[in-house]
């Protein structure tokens, strides 16, 4: 009895960092529509500064006000944020931001490793607050109850300033119609950017308060990020009493997972946020959302054709080109070029379903990342021939994306991109911890391609079969009624289903067709690198897809294809920089910045005004 | 009081306004008449900066706004009521007004949730109801309600009876008559010609966001044939 | 003539108040009819109902003698009843005959093929229905750049593509200017009368309803209020007084000009 209510004290404790962060996230979210990936950034920030400060400022009450001051100048860093990078974005496409909040993680990233240097640090213990005390006998750190005793204090002034004040009813009525605000006199630009400021003031709190329990990491921004995402979308996004609920309820659930079921730690948070919303689909407070009417942004698409003769020749030009690679280029450039041809069919399955279907993924990575497992594990546990793997890999992860498919089908948005997020994570977190059949942080090798495909040419010409073929094929379906039917249901639903188009069928269906085509790209991958490690199923890998779709242009055909390969030739060259990824984030906020249609988008539009491509309406 | 002068607007690649000029007075209540899509919400837009002109100018109280944000427009005492009632749905009544009330103004009527309630009962009965709970026509009191918080010398109105029952509409004028005896000038857009000519001193007619007539109800009964191509009465 | 539609008791409460009470009406064939009523009478609630997109609290609905109460949207429109919106509902990435084009793919259910190009299928049909309402012309523009009323007639073309035996307007001519009011009200009477459709609609444009509406039902709070032709319901008092108004407001303006 004495064990379980200590542990559920530890659990309330561990709930007051979490809820401070999520606050923030939630917050930000609720009244920019930016899901601010680099929330976790803020809340590493926070914890460094924090610890930076606590060096410097002696005693109980530098203590405090270190974590007072780390959450105030984490507040000042995303008002800089949101200034510098966020305000020229705002009018861009939806979500188009996000990939905007992406560069600055790398930023964010590299800035701390220059700052911290690469090595943990130890956060300090709060001086008064040292010792332990006993409860029913068991001991609790003096700590713990002091951050038991902050939490709803924090609560019930949030709570206050939102639903009571002046300020938290514009938050609350921008969250809603944010041109109207401005049209009634209120300067929404101020308003985002004190809603910014709050939020990331409350994120650095959120590090700086856990100090004396976790220290401080390079590797914490996204270590949180999943939790925080998590606890957002339990509790109902936008509710602050459904925060708080949701980070005690995942706490104390973790605490009590590491006592009696260690091994599934990681996977129990996914398994209740799944639990969660298919009784709940918008959370324990939270209510359904109604996509913004007056939020929308961005021109809608234009109509699509299947390439005409000029488009053709180019492509088929193009194959040629890369058909002749190996008589020319070197080994390297093979190497390279089958790199880029397996992440542009990653890129443009998500793109499919994104970009024809309005249906955004966070969790993409555990399609490629099924694939390729399912591969891996038929070859070194039932040694199947690679052949019989390569085959079965695509239709793995189809069958994944049917099942995960089905349970995030119920809900829309932002809450289907979450939970594709979470069911994407509890794939990892599976993989990774049950090591002795997934091998773990080991992951798995040896697992190279049948004989007739070994050596770097040979397989080079395979991935061009199948890594084009596929990009073709999903083209081609693009066209193709159910295409069409796809882009039906994204473009109004209600004419959709009054015309007879059951939209939640064909949604599901486009979803595992992109789920399959991923496991195709995950298959061709583990056979060219010979082995797979968790990391190709983490959240960075579907982020990874998300940017370079945005960036090659959600609302063109070849935006997948385009912003993939470029992505990654980009990388190949930029990673060989020791901070390649200040340099990477930096070159993403800028393309974000100046082409906010994308690549290919951006492209078009140059042709269009000097008159190399049709507008679509027959101007030239 | 507001000045219009040869402005061009356009929505993505489509050209809506025309060289658009126009002036009005100020204590003047003003109609714009013309068929949808004939360019009446994008002046209205236009002249808040919701939608930025490419060329022109618009000048409140002979200061130009054409560079200013929509909110710096407000704060100068332009009172914006869009059409299809964008009131803040999960807010209450009173939040909702809360959202546009604004200092007083020397020169403007000041207008307080009392004498608000007054000019419109139905909302103080309930004034602690989220407004999604209201009805069109409440919803329609309710944002012209909350413009007028913000203590307007100037109203714009967009479409003020569309949508609503017959008896609401005659409400509607009643209340707009209310607002120009207590000095403010209106510029609504309609479609409904006898609403307009009830409440307005003058009518101006835009068609393919170009200015086709500007004059009294008077003279433009007097040209039926301006009345049969453009409003077609 | 026979009833293509009949409600019987149609009732619908949201947590507590009565939206729609004991609605029972039924629509002959051939006719157009229309319903009117104030804001928040509980129109939308009782198309909502028709469609499928709203559960009835309790009641009946036949069409051509069949339940529809408890089936979707859709599969109520492949009974063989048309719909168009009040706010239109358009595919604003296609062109306007692909619009046309995808509900007819749907209506032969065709929609999870993967083979044959979506723009070469049913065209000429497609076509055919663009003409009927006058749109051919603009059969390959970009549906995003349509001007309103060209939408709401590219609409009429989407919902007649299955040939319906029942049309379900929803306020067909909001936000339109009255000449466009007229001619689309004039062009939907005359594809119905030669397809002999039945036609239910709401409209708060009083002279679209007086012109173009065999019957009148009015509905206030919830209940049918009065159900009969266009003079009986000019001079229902009780209808005058919740919603068409004493016509002070024009004899004023009369006085005024």
């Amino acid at each position: 009895m004495g064990l379980i209510f200590a542990q559920l004290l530890t659990g309330l404790a561990n709930a007051a960092t979490l809820f401070l962060v999520a606050s923030g996230l939630s917050l930000i979210f609720g009244v920019t529509r930016i899901v601010n990936f680099a929330h976790g950034s803020f809340y590493m920030l926070g914890a460094f500064i924090g610890y930076s400060l606590m060096q410097v400022l002696p005693g109980m009450f530098g203590f405090w006000s270190s974590v007072l001051l780390a959450g105030l100048a984490v507040g000042v860093i995303g008002v800089i944020v949101e200034m510098l990078v966020l305000r020229p974005v705002y009018k861009a496409p939806e979500l188009f931001q996000l990939v905007a909040t992406f560069g600055v993680i790398l930023v964010i990233q590299d800035l701390a490793l220059l700052t911290w240097g690469p090595d943990d640090v130890l956060g300090p213990r709060a001086p008064g607050l040292k010792g332990i005390v006993r409860i029913m006998g068991e001991p609790v750190p003096k700590y713990d109850l002091a951050l038991i005793a902050i939490t709803p204090f924090v609560l019930f002034i949030l709570w206050y300033l939102i639903s009571k004040t002046r300020i938290g009813i514009l938050v609350r009525a921008a969250t809603q119609d944010r041109e109207m605000v401005g049209a009634l006199g209120v300067n929404q630009a101020w308003l985002f950017t004190g809603v910014f400021f709050l939020g990331a003031t409350l994120a650095g709190l959120g590090g700086a308060i856990q100090l004396p329990k976790g220290g401080a990491d390079l590797l914490m921004d996204f270590n949180i990020l999943a939790a925080i995402f998590v606890v957002v979308v339990i509790g109902g996004m936008g509710s602050l009493p459904g925060a708080y609920v949701a980070a005690v309820l995942i706490s104390v659930l973790n605490v009590f997972g590491v006592t009696y079921i260690p091994q599934s730690t990681l996977v129990l948070m996914f398994v209740v946020m799944a639990i969660v919303l298919l009784i709940k689909p918008y959370g324990l407070f939270g209510r359904e959302e109604v996509a913004g009417e007056h939020g929308q942004v961005g021109e809608p698409e234009r109509p699509i054709k299947p390439a005409g003769t000029r488009g053709r020749v180019i492509v088929g030009g193009l194959l040629v080109i890369l058909a002749m690679v190996p008589f020319f280029g070197s080994n390297f450039a093979q190497v390279l070029i089958t790199d880029i041809i397996i992440f542009a069919l990653f890129a443009a399955s998500l793109h499919f379903i994104l970009g024809l279907g309005g249906l955004v993924s966070f969790g993409h990575a555990a399609f490629f990342g099924s694939g390729a497992y399912v591969a891996a594990l038929l070859v070194s546990h039932a040694e199947s021939p690679m052949e019989i793997a390569f085959l079965l890999a695509p239709l793995g992860a189809g069958g994944a994306a049917i099942i995960i498919g089905w349970l995030c089908m119920r809900l829309t948005g932002v809450y289907f991109a979450m939970l594709t997020l979470a069911f994407a994570q509890l794939i990892w977190s599976l993989v990774y911890q049950w090591g002795e059949f997934t091998g773990g942080d080991d992951g798995l090798v040896d697992i190279w391609p049948a004989a007739w495909l070994n050596g770097t040419t040979p397989y080079y010409y395979f991935t061009l079969l199948f890594g084009i073929g596929g990009i073709l094929l999903l083209r081609h379906v693009a066209h193709t009624p159910f295409g069409y039917a796809l882009r039906a249901s994204r473009d109004s639903v209600r004419q959709a289903e009054a015309t007879g188009i059951n939209t939640k069928r064909i949604q599901w269906a486009a979803f595992a067709f992109a789920g399959a085509v991923a496991g195709l790209s995950g298959a061709l991958f583990v056979f060219s690198k010979g082995s797979v490690f968790p990391t190709e199923l983490e959240l960075a890998k579907s982020f990874d897809a998300l940017i370079v779709i945005f960036l090659g242009g959600v609302k063109t055909l070849a935006g997948g294809v385009v912003g993939g390969a470029s992505l990654e030739f980009a990388k190949d060259f930029i990673t060989r920089f020791e901070y390649w990824r200040l340099l990477l984030g930096l070159l993403i906020i800028f393309v974000v910045i100046l082409a906010p249609e994308g690549i290919v988008g951006a492209s078009r539009k140059l042709g269009e005004r000097f008159g190399f491509v049709d507008d679509g309406e027959g101007r030239r | 009081m507001i000045k219009v002068n040869n402005i061009n607007s356009f929505y993505g690649k489509a050209h809506i306004l025309n060289d658009l000029s126009f002036d009005i007075a100020s204590g003047e209540v003003v109609a714009m008449l013309g068929r949808n899509g004939a360019g009446k919400t994008t002046t209205m837009k236009s002249i808040m900066q919701l939608v930025r002109p490419k060329t022109g100018t618009v000048s409140f109280k002979e200061l130009e706004v054409s560079r200013m944000a929509p909110h710096q427009v407000a704060k100068l005492g332009l009172g914006y009521v869009p059409e299809e009632r964008r009131i803040f749905t999960d807010l209450t009544i009173l939040e909702n007004l809360e959202v546009g009330r604004q200092p007083p103004r020397k020169d403007a009527p000041e207008w307080s949730v009392d004498i608000l309630f007054e000019l419109f009962p139905n909302l103080h009965e309930r004034r602690n109801n989220r407004g999604k709970t209201l009805s069109g026509g409440e919803q329609q009191m309710l944002t012209i309600a909350r413009t007028l918080m913000g203590n307007p010398l100037c109203l714009l109105l967009d479409e003020p009876s569309e949508g609503i029952a017959p008896v609401i509409v005659e409400q509607m004028a009643k209340t707009i008559l209310e607002l120009k005896k207590q000095g403010l000038t209106v510029l609504l857009s309609e479609q409904n010609l006898h609403f307009a000519r009830m409440v307005a001193d003058r009518a101006i007619i835009i068609e393919g966001g170009e200015k086709r007539f500007d004059d009294t109800f008077a003279r433009l009964e007097a040209q039926p044939e301006i009345m049969e191509a453009y409003l077609s009465v | 003539m026979s009833d293509v539609l009949e409600v019987k008791n149609l009732s619908k409460s949201f947590g507590g108040i009565q939206a729609v009470k004991d609605v029972s009406f039924s629509v002959k064939k051939g006719e157009l009819l229309a319903m009117i009523g104030p804001n928040g009478a509980g129109k939308s609630t009782c198309f909502n109902m028709l469609m499928g997109q709203l559960k009835p609290t309790k009641g009946e609905v036949y069409f051509e003698g069949q339940n529809l109460i408890g089936r979707p949207t859709r599969e109520i429109w492949r009974m063989g009843i048309g719909r168009t919106f009040q706010i239109t509902g358009t595919y604003t990435s296609m062109t306007v005959v692909e619009n046309v084009q995808m509900a007819l793919i749907s209506h032969h259910r065709r929609t999870m093929s993967i083979l044959p190009y979506a723009h070469k299928m049913y065209k000429p049909k497609a076509m055919e229905l663009l003409e009927l309402v006058g749109m051919q012309d603009q059969a390959e523009r970009h549906c995003a750049i349509l001007a309103y009323g060209d939408l709401k007639r590219l609409e009429l073309a989407i919902a007649l593509c299955h040939d319906p035996s029942l049309l379900l307007m929803d306020e067909p001519t909001a936000g339109m200017a009255p000449t466009e009011r007229i001619k689309l009200m004039q062009l939907t009477a005359d594809i119905v009368k030669n397809k002999n459709i039945s036609v239910l609609f709401t409209e708060h444009d009083m002279d679209v309803v007086f012109a173009h509406s065999h019957r009148i039902m009015v509905l206030n709070r919830g209940e049918l209020m009065a159900n009969g032709s266009a003079d009986e319901i000019r001079n229902d008092p009780r209808v005058q007084e919740v919603y068409l108004g004493g016509g002070s407001l024009f004899e004023e303006a009369e006085i005024q000009a």
